[in-house]
């Protein structure tokens, strides 16, 4: 237990701000939340990620979110299992046939606003796998989406500026 | 019957009449008559052969029909054995009744590119969903990958279990976490699992048919992408089957900077591995200060090579990236540090009474059903199977800078994790060796283009064990076939059968002590 309080005061606080110019690669889509609703997910914002055919480098970089250096819960983010709970939905890939129908019912589980958030190349326009018998293309193919984190994959420090611009968060 | 070369052996028992050789790309490879395909296997796994690999290939661009393939390893050696198919009906005898491997491969090259195992005795298609056109075969020449296919109604039958007190829970394709899609189901009896089945596929996107759309250099890009976590290893099997086939050779230093990477990449996905295995026990301070290590790592890949992850780093002809002193300098500074961090969390992870109590005895998969199902990589190491390709196809730098033996025989998830900490360790001391002896000279140069009809074959061991990648140029020399096996195509079907009689709760953990590429398996 020593040893474990030791490593812990030796590490201390290594989680950075983040840095403006990460929002390059945040472009945002359709309409925003009203007011009263921002500030509601401002400090509380639960995400449902839904892998819909991704390589799963990008689920490496949402992972990183969570991680001492990016620590997304210092903005109130959260992964839920449900999508009942969830405000977001965080969507990777290209649209896998197989996975399309998937997608949809964990869309359809969500309470509104469902905000839709798509990281990455695929899931803008099916990157590399493109359209095909087996991929359906970007996440708009099959929902509406909010806003689009591009990057192949995008950086973890990008996810988090890209998941604040779309709850319009003025961090 | 053992005789010190598998391939000796094979020519001599089917007679030299029955099994053409083909010119040598890779690995060598035998062209036996379809009669005798499963014969092949029959001798092969009595010379204490694993099935590597197995897959089918549509030839009419070349005026034939379809050919079955087949790659063997025993030790040091790997082969190939293949078959032509007849036109009419396309079918081969099924290797299942003498490899338990053989039995996905061959629902996938039923269900993908519609030729027959005959015998097989699981006729339900493998990856191809049950609401897919039945004959849809998406590998097949005369199949246009544009076209989407139109959903139908369909029924999939899965496993059943009967009795007083058995019942089934279904999991996925979403799961709880941060992770990838795919479906478990198991039939379990209050906490213990009778038995656990799984549907995968959900994360298929085309990419062995996109390959033969895509020029071998796009290619390289697109295999980066087979599995996110495992770039490095993907891109360097795809570039040295490619190279196989062009009959050519990277620069000598572009192979030693491959391996750098190559082993970078070990470590940060084993530190991953160990980060999400402390939190799967709920230890948040092993999982937070693993996690911390990683990402040191992956902005040192971000700095040096211009990307976290190393992706499109490597491609046919060498890589797109050299290592400057400076950088040296930095990987050096940093390994030291990263080690010495890194030492002092292992002496609290084995000192962890908890973590024992949940790892001990988990998933626990013996030596003996590892060799049957032809288990590879950390899943193999950690039950008792000496399989490396990098010590047993030692693809330039691993004949000079060779890696340690990590075999452990408990094939528990802590035997799992432990070959990881050894292997970080092990990754650790080879990047450094690299770095001292790396030779000087050019990291790129373009490989001729690929005649008509040349093949290469190529095995790699990634971070999660051995890849094996066989590509095939058609007419023209443009890519008429690209074939993928990811080490989790096999330790899927290890993972089955490691949690029966386990406990339900314990399932999460033991998956991620294998921690088993979805994107790879369904390509």
């Amino acid at each position: 237990m020593l040893r474990i309080l030791h490593q812990i005061f030796r590490t201390g606080i290594v989680t950075e701000p983040l840095a403006p110019e990460e929002e390059k690669s945040v472009e945002l889509v359709g309409e925003r939340l009203e007011e009263a609703v921002r500030k509601v997910f401002e400090g509380s914002l639960t995400i449902r990620m839904v892998d819909a055919g991704s390589c799963n480098a990008c689920e490496l970089e949402i992972h990183a979110l969570n991680n001492p250096i990016y620590n997304c819960e210092r903005f109130g983010i959260t992964f839920t299992a449900s999508p009942r709970f969830a405000d977001m939905l965080l969507v990777t890939g290209p649209v896998a046939g197989n996975m399309e129908v998937a997608l949809k019912r964990a869309y359809d589980a969500m309470p509104p606003p469902k905000l839709v958030v798509a990281v990455g190349g695929c899931a803008y326009d099916g990157g590399i796998f493109g359209k095909s018998y087996a991929s359906k293309g970007g996440v708009a193919s099959v929902l509406p989406v909010s806003a689009y984190i591009h990057g192949c994959p995008p950086t973890p420090a990008a996810i988090l500026t890209g998941i604040l611009a779309a709850i319009g968060s003025k961090r | 019957m053992t005789m010190s070369n598998i391939l000796a052996m094979l020519v001599s028992a089917l007679g030299a009449q029955n099994a053409a050789q083909e010119p040598y790309s890779g690995a060598p490879a035998l062209r036996v008559p379809a009669a005798l395909f499963v014969r092949a296997a029959e001798l092969l796994k009595s010379a204490d052969s694993r099935l590597c690999a197995e897959w089918a290939a549509d030839d009419t661009a070349f005026g034939r029909s379809f050919s079955v393939w087949a790659a063997y390893n025993r030790g040091a050696e790997y082969i190939v054995v293949t078959s032509d198919l007849p036109k009419d009906a396309p079918s081969f005898p099924t290797l299942t009744k003498h490899y338990v491997a053989a039995y996905r491969f061959e629902r996938q090259i039923m269900g993908l590119m519609g030729v027959k195992a005959d015998g097989h005795p699981d006729m339900r298609p493998w990856i191809k969903h049950e609401d897919w056109p039945a004959d849809a075969y998406p590998l097949r020449k005369s199949f246009d990958a544009a076209v989407a296919l139109p959903r139908v109604e369909g029924r999939y039958e899965w496993i059943k279990a009967n009795g007083e007190g058995v019942f089934e829970i279904p999991v996925g394709p979403v799961h709880a976490g941060i992770i990838e899609p795919g479906h478990f189901r198991f039939q379990a009896v209050g906490e213990r699992i009778l038995n656990l089945e799984e549907k995968l596929g959900y994360v298929h996107k085309g990419i062995e048919k996109r390959f033969e759309s895509l020029s071998w250099e796009e290619g390289a890009r697109l295999a980066g992408r087979i599995s996110g976590d495992t770039t490095v290893a993907h891109a360097l099997a795809y570039s040295l089957a490619v190279e196989n086939a062009a009959g050519f050779f990277a620069p000598v230093r572009a192979a030693w900077v491959r391996a750098l990477l190559l082993e970078r990449e070990r470590m940060c996905n084993h530190l991953a591995d160990l980060a999400a295995i402390c939190n799967d026990v709920s230890f948040t301070f092993g999982y937070y200060q693993f996690g911390l290590l990683r990402e040191k790592l992956l902005r040192t890949n971000h700095r040096l090579f211009g990307h976290r992850l190393m992706m499109d780093r490597v491609m046919p002809g060498g890589v797109s990236v050299d290592i400057t002193d400076g950088g040296e300098g930095e990987i050096i500074a940093e390994t030291g540090e990263l080690m010495e961090e890194y030492e002092r969390l292992i002496n609290i992870y084995d000192d962890n009474p908890s973590l024992k109590d949940r790892l001990y005895g988990s998933g626990a998969l013996s030596p003996a059903k590892a060799k049957d199902m032809g288990v590879v990589g950390i899943a193999g190491r950690a039950s008792g199977q000496e399989v490396d390709a990098r010590r047993q196809y030692p693809f330039l730098p691993y004949d000079a800078v060779i890696p340690k033996s990590i075999v452990l025989r408990s094939g528990d998830a802590h035997a799992r994790a432990w070959v990881r900490i050894e292997e970080v360790r092990d990754s650790a001391r080879l990047s450094l060796e690299l770095l001292q002896k790396m030779p000087q000279g050019k990291i790129f140069a373009t490989p001729p283009a690929l005649v008509p009809d040349a093949k290469g074959f190529s095995a790699v061991e990634g971070w999660r064990g051995e890849i094996i990648c066989w590509v095939h140029a058609g007419p023209g020399g443009k890519p008429n076939r690209c074939m993928v096996r990811d080490p989790s195509a096999v330790n899927w079907l290890a993972l089955e059968q490691s949690v029966k009689e386990d406990m339900v709760p314990d399932f999460p953990l033991v998956n991620k002590s294998f921690n088993n590429s979805y994107s790879g398996n369904d390509l």
